[in-house]
């Protein structure tokens, strides 16, 4: 049984984000990148199913400033092979070119399931797994928060609204969207981070040219109104204590 | 390629979703703009009827027992097949549970672009564009449509769905093409387990986010929702981390609460968690960040560190109590 994770840095939203000179773009200089939180989720459940179904794990990434740690993260969970893909991407990646480029590296592979994170809050041409899916020809599952294995197939649990869950069969070689893994992604110390940075390899692969046909220039980037919605209580943390118990008392709950 | 503007119908156990009627309206304005007619795509199994209620021109709907329920394989196929024939200049679709499990796969099947997470559409000046909300709704995204065959998955939160009701569309049925191979089957639904509260139906809900830091950290929610005589629930992150239960989890994929008093502390306010909330009466947002989206839809505000803020309040709140 062959897993492939596909996993990927994200903006860390903690942190203000700031709009490029071009007015079309984030500005990168003062990103702080994270790996996208359902990816985290998607490695997670990789192990699971490794630790489950005796699988052999691959961590495939595109080169962006960080993704090392993320990779050698990933072999001290325990990942058999760590992959990135390599080549100049000054100019960025949508979807469309991710799953291109992932689709590409992936057929020498062979794999039975291909995971990764049901969407990213970067994605404006849709999320990377349904495109890949049909470049490879593989079915596709988003909103996943559980997966089995058994003969030739994945049964698994897609998450609806109002906590509905339905329960499909997806014939393999397949690609899952994770929204959760089936326990809280594993904590690894950092000594055993550093441990995997001596012990595993990043096998590295070239991307010629990266195919953005499919997702559509922007051609104004902007942030949203915040302001006008909120009334704004200021003052002493003593005194917008007072303020919301007032308001509590209004709305009845005191 | 004509200038119709295609709504996929979602619906689920036999109940149209919201998303839908959005849609519905959203396309409304879009093809008063470029002409063409509003037509929905309902795919079911005797589900005819679903089409009655909606605000749209004319209804083509597939039948056929694989589309019975959703079902991502026999979905794709049929719409590929449908929308290659039609060549629509726009297809709306949820950009849900339902919707973004094919959108990308019709953008690889048809070659059409897609642009993801529209909140609105732009008409201003003779230019057609689709605003997309991105970043955890922090950074929004213009793109102008394209004059071919676009994919468009589409949240809520720019159209009132009661713009997208309607009545006495015309139904066309169109034949379902062949759905024998599909690799992916519907075993069935497990409904959510009886839960000891019923969030949908609470007054007072004090909703914790990822801002507050840690598990043990939700004991101070659970004081002040104590005494409010309310309950506490969680964005995302924080069921996924198995600090709250997912009867719990309050958005996209929980709950939609109607609550009379919505207290949020540190969440920010990602659209999948506004398109849960909305129904309230009341929302506070207490946020460190001034610029946290949950400010655009909060009634009131507090831009404090929520560590700061919480003991006071829990101390006010005791005192006012008696």
């Amino acid at each position: 049984m062959n897993i492939v994770v596909i996993a990927s840095l994200v903006p860390d939203l903690v942190e203000e984000l700031e709009i490029g000179p071009n007015g079309t773009a984030l500005d990168t200089a003062w990103l702080r990148m994270v790996i996208n939180e359902f990816d985290d989720h998607a490695i997670e459940q990789a192990i699971l199913l490794k630790e489950k179904n005796n699988a052999h794990v691959t961590v495939l990434a595109i080169d962006q400033d960080g993704i090392d740690e993320v990779l050698y993260t990933a072999a001290a969970k325990d990942a058999n092979r760590l992959v990135k893909l390599v080549g100049e991407f000054e100019e960025g990646f949508n979807s469309h070119a991710l799953a291109r480029a992932f689709a590409e590296a992936i057929k020498d592979f062979a794999p039975d399931l291909i995971l990764i994170g049901v969407q990213a809050h970067t994605n404006i041409d849709g999320a990377v797994g349904p495109l890949l899916a049909s470049m490879l020809n593989m079915p596709y599952v988003g909103y996943i928060s559980g997966v089995n294995l058994t003969d030739g197939a994945a049964t698994i649990r897609k998450e609806y609204p109002g906590g509905l869950i339905g329960e499909m069969k997806v014939n393999l070689p397949a690609v899952l969207g994770i929204q959760a893994s089936e326990q809280p992604p594993r904590y690894v110390a950092v000594s055993k981070v550093r441990q995997a940075m001596k012990t595993a390899t990043i096998d590295e692969q070239d991307v010629a040219v990266l195919d953005q046909s499919g997702g559509l220039a922007v051609s104004r980037m902007f942030k949203p109104e915040v302001t006008g919605g909120a009334t704004m209580i200021t003052g002493s943390e003593d005194e917008i204590a007072a303020k919301l118990v007032d308001l509590f008392k209004e709305i009845g709950a005191l | 390629m004509n200038q119709d503007v295609y709504v996929v119908i979602e619906h689920l156990q036999g109940k149209v979703a919201e998303i839908s009627y959005i849609m519905l309206a959203a396309a409304r304005q879009l093809a008063q703009v470029s002409g063409g007619k509003v037509v929905g795509v309902l795919l079911g199994q005797g589900a005819q009827a679903l089409g009655n209620g909606l605000g749209a021109d004319s209804v083509l709907y597939v039948d056929h027992a694989s589309l019975a329920e959703f079902n991502p394989d026999a979905y794709l196929s049929a719409l590929s097949e449908l929308l290659a024939e039609r060549q629509p200049r726009t297809v709306f679709l949820g950009s849900t549970t339902i919707g973004s499990d094919i959108a990308g796969g019709l953008s690889i099947r048809l070659n059409a672009p897609l642009i993801s997470q529209c909140q609105q559409v732009n008409a201003e000046g003779g230019r057609l564009t689709i605003v997309s909300k991105i970043c955890g709704g922090k950074i929004m995204a213009e793109t102008e449509l394209p004059g071919t065959l676009t994919l468009v998955t589409m949240i809520p939160g720019g159209y009132p769905p009661e713009a997208g009701q309607g009545g006495g569309a015309s139904i066309e049925m169109v034949a379902a093409p062949s759905l024998d191979d599909l690799r992916v089957t519907l075993s069935g639904y497990i409904e959510p387990e009886a839960a000891d509260v019923d969030l949908e139906k609470e007054p007072f809900i004090v909703a914790v986010g990822r801002g507050i830091q840690t598990q043990d950290n939700i004991e101070l929610a659970q004081t002040l929702a104590d005494l409010l005589g309310g309950v506490v629930a969680g964005s995302r992150p924080i069921v996924d981390q198995g600090w709250l239960p997912t009867s719990r989890l309050v958005g996209k994929s929980g709950k939609q609460v109607k609550a009379k008093l919505y207290l949020t502390l540190g969440i920010s306010g990602a659209p999948e968690h506004i398109e849960g909330i909305t129904g309230s009466e009341t929302i506070i947002a207490i946020n460190s960040d001034p610029n946290a989206p949950i400010f655009g839809v909060a009634k009131y505000g507090v831009n404090k560190d929520l560590f700061d803020l919480i003991d006071p309040l829990i101390e006010k709140v005791q005192a006012a109590k008696g």
